[in-house]
């Protein structure tokens, strides 16, 4: 599933990453735990979140997510952005719920991060 | 390859700079063209002990040492020690601050994290004197510096 297309079905604003909504998604997580992300397989990852810290866009720089959704509607600081763009990490926020989110790409066909439907 | 040796400072509970020192050494690794699943490991190493240090260290400074065949991290802080070091290996075990719960740390799952993924950690403190963390990951396991 293409950025592009993620971004349309959870009605989302792009936060920064315009040029990269070609890049292809498999794997989703759901977390507010940095201590879980960085314990799980996740490069290449979409990482869903309610944390709109600048310690999210630095967990998944660190391990390899491609690119950050933050869920119900949270924005995140100038510094959070900025820190996604040093590290080159797409940043979006939909205006749904963790769970509606997470519904609604899964009914897509993304997959979990061990590839389980 | 020469041995080549960066050192980081990490200010105490400076959590809006925390995971920068992790960050500027995974870009230098990348840089080198290390292995990216080499790379990732250290990554996830440093930028946990970065983050012990952060909340619960004092002051700390990382010391990366690149050789030829491996590669060691040193995290030492000036904080007050961990007082029982097996039970800070457990994971689920903690003594986190709700600070650090806000930025989602604070599980219990830094130090069993870095010794996964690390090929050997040793942990020095004594009370009053801070904690060192002295990380290695070889090379061979994954294709090393091409």
């Amino acid at each position: 599933m293409k950025l592009s297309e993620i971004v349309r079905e959870l009605d989302a604003t792009i936060l920064y990453g315009e040029d990269q909504l070609d890049k292809e998604i498999i794997l989703c997580g759901a977390s507010d735990l940095m201590s879980d992300v960085l314990v799980r397989p996740t490069n290449g990852i979409l990482l869903m979140t309610g944390l709109a810290s600048v310690q999210a866009v630095r967990t998944a720089q660190i391990a390899g997510v491609l690119a950050v959704v933050f869920v119900r509607n949270k924005r995140p600081g100038a510094e959070v952005i900025e820190a996604a763009k040093a590290g080159g990490i797409p940043l979006f926020a939909t205006p749904y719920s963790m769970f509606v989110s997470c519904g609604r790409l899964h009914a897509c066909g993304l997959c979990g991060l061990d590839g389980r439907r | 390859m020469a041995s080549l040796r960066k050192s980081f400072f990490i200010k105490a509970r400076d959590f809006a700079h925390a995971g920068e020192a992790s960050i500027h050494i995974q870009n230098l690794l990348k840089s080198m063209h290390l292995d990216s699943a080499l790379v990732r490991r250290i990554a996830i190493c440093c930028y946990e002990g970065e983050m012990n240090a952060v909340i619960h260290g004092g002051d700390a400074n990382i010391h990366v040492d690149i050789e030829t065949d491996h590669l060691t991290l040193e995290i030492a802080d000036d904080g007050p020690g961990i007082e029982d070091i097996a039970r800070a290996m457990q994971p689920g075990y903690s003594t986190a601050s709700e600070e650090a719960r806000e930025m989602g740390f604070g599980a219990g799952m830094g130090l069993p994290n870095m010794k996964n993924n690390s090929d050997d950690i040793r942990i020095e403190c004594a009370p009053g004197q801070g904690t060192r963390v002295h990380m290695m990951f070889l090379y061979e396991a994954e294709r090393g510096i091409a």
